[in-house]
């Protein structure tokens, strides 16, 4: 992969922030997005707008062609069976919340609920509220001191009782890969269904929902090159059958009675209202510009580039790095003696863009007994030269603050 | 390298209210303790405060955050300490305005240190962390009023 040739497509690189060149290392909250996408939601707008489903014109038809089109560009990407188990959702969290919200009228008193800490706070919050509501008993897979996820942990947890098993496919703070085709295997055994997070993997590596056989997989367009306001929920097809829509309205129903009305086959049936037309088409897009450069190539990139930081990074003293050896496209750490917003501060002045906060994970940032990090998340754009700034960067910031300590 | 833009935020007095901060601790009862948190970055504060007659008899707080949260909680603490609870509102209402650029006449307000963080106004994704405290501040003299 020639990065230099890839960084051309990112209008939004060639910039200088603070009299800086941009350096961009925040791609694990949202990606930049290349011209061709960017291209595909103006040309959507100027030449194809109009309802789906409905119209008898051309544009109507054009805009159903372009939608239902980016849904099958879904269904080959993540090698789904059908375009009928593609959902367009409006990101990550609405895909999990569906699901936790369907499975209400599934799930009683004495079922079970199986997470982890490390997950984000949309795999958490939604089941907490459907364990509350159900009654059902929310359960956490205790991690391991590195970060990662035991299989003998989860064989431990997970009970007949286990009703559905969630998990995130790569931690957003710790790189942790889980092991969710091992662990949607032992879910299966006792009868349970397995729903992933797939919000940090799908943008990074290939991801086969048939070969991991999850039951469902959640993801969002904006941290894969796609616009915000699109994102995909996969299910199998015979699970999304049995399962209630939870928004009612247009597009999702067959025949409307006074009293009672029937929905629309998969997918329609959980797509109420006028979906995100123009973000699934820039979805489809985003979905083209990546297999062109190919998943494996960059996930190639990703590793040298989190390698070569990792190795980089490790060179500072007073530096503390959490998460795994083994790990995605993302590091996330802190400085001793300084905040990780003081540390975002003096990077932005330097024209670098990293993320400081608890990263939508306060639980993972108790067990890791730390209010807040710093996190640099990497994606095809980034280079080594993007690295050398960082250190330089985080050198200056502790020289800064170590000025007044 | 410079850091001269880097220094309209971060100047000596904050950076010494960070490192030695004033009034850390707690009260005993008797006193308000109002907590408040900034759920975008975690920094939370837990303030204390001694109200009798409408004055301020005591200020104290404890919390963990960024060196902007912490040294704003310190000066403020410090500015509010056995002024009336007016004078203590006036002074929030002077520093959320400096937040937003705006200076105003301040003759009657003695404001110590916390003029200090005027630079803040230019990074905006700061502001929140400086007047963390002085929310927790506002809260608590409303509290106290109902």
């Amino acid at each position: 992969m020639d990065v230099k040739a890839v960084r051309q497509l990112f209008p939004i690189l060639d910039q200088e922030v603070n009299g800086h060149p941009l350096v961009y290392l925040d791609s694990s909250a949202t990606s930049q997005k290349p011209l061709t996408v960017i291209n595909a939601l103006e040309d959507y707008y100027k030449l194809d707008n109009s309802n789906v489903h409905r119209g008898v014109h051309t544009l109507g038809t054009r805009a159903t062609d372009k939608y239902e089109g980016a849904r099958d560009k879904v269904r080959k990407f993540i090698n789904a069976s059908s375009v009928q188990e593609v959902i367009f959702t409006r990101g990550t969290t609405t895909a999990i919340n569906t699901v936790a919200y369907s499975y209400r009228s599934k799930l009683s008193e004495g079922d079970e609920i199986v997470i982890t800490p490390m997950e984000h706070h949309s795999n958490i919050i939604p089941w907490q509220q459907t364990a509350k509501a159900t009654g059902a008993t929310l359960k956490y897979i205790p991690l391991q001191e590195d970060g990662t996820i035991s299989l003998d942990e989860v064989k431990a947890t997970i009970s007949d009782k286990t009703k559905i098993v969630a998990m995130m496919h790569v931690s957003n703070v710790l790189g942790t890969v889980n092991p969710v085709k091992e662990v949607a295997k032992i879910a299966h055994q006792h009868g349970a269904v397995m729903l992933v997070d797939g919000a940090q993997s799908v943008p990074h590596m290939k991801v086969d929902v048939q070969d991991l056989d999850c039951d469902f997989y959640a993801f969002s367009g904006h941290k894969m090159c796609g616009p915000t306001g699109i994102g995909v929920l996969y299910g199998k097809k015979q699970l999304l059958e049995n399962m209630e829509p939870v928004e009612f309205g247009g597009e999702m129903i067959d025949f409307v009675n006074l009293y009672d009305s029937t929905w629309k086959e998969l997918p329609w049936k959980f797509e109420g209202g006028t979906p995100i037309i123009a973000g699934a088409i820039g979805l489809g897009a985003a979905i083209d510009f990546l297999t062109e450069i190919g998943l494996d190539e960059i996930e190639a990139h990703e590793h040298k580039i989190v390698t070569y930081a990792l190795q980089e990074l490790r060179t500072i003293d007073g530096i503390s790095i959490y998460g795994p050896e083994q790990r995605a496209g993302l590091i996330t750490f802190n400085l001793d003696d300084v905040h990780p917003h003081d540390t975002a501060t003096v990077l932005d002045a330097d024209g670098i863009a990293v993320r400081a906060g608890h990263h939508c994970a306060q639980p993972l940032m108790k067990w890791l007994d730390v209010t807040a990090t710093a996190r640099a998340s990497f994606y095809l754009y980034n280079t080594e030269d993007d690295v050398d700034r960082l250190v330089a960067g985080l050198n200056k910031a502790k020289e800064y603050f170590g000025d007044v300590f | 390298m410079s850091f001269n833009n880097l220094d309209t935020l971060y100047r000596q007095v904050i950076m010494d209210h960070y490192k030695n901060p004033r009034n850390k601790g707690t009260l005993e009862d008797e006193s308000l303790t109002i907590d408040m948190n900034n759920p975008t970055c975690g920094d939370r504060i837990q303030l204390h405060l001694q109200i009798e007659n409408g004055k301020v008899e005591d200020a104290k707080f404890e919390g963990e955050g960024c060196s902007i949260s912490m040294s704003s909680a310190s000066m403020m603490t410090q500015a509010i300490k056995g002024k009336s609870t007016e004078q203590a509102l006036k002074m929030s209402k002077f520093f959320s305005n400096m937040m937003l650029g705006q200076e105003e006449e301040t003759d009657d307000l003695d404001l110590g240190d916390i003029e200090a963080l005027q630079g803040v106004a230019k990074f905006p994704a700061r502001i929140k962390c400086a007047t963390l405290a002085w929310k927790a501040m506002e809260k608590g003299m409303d509290n106290k009023e109902e």
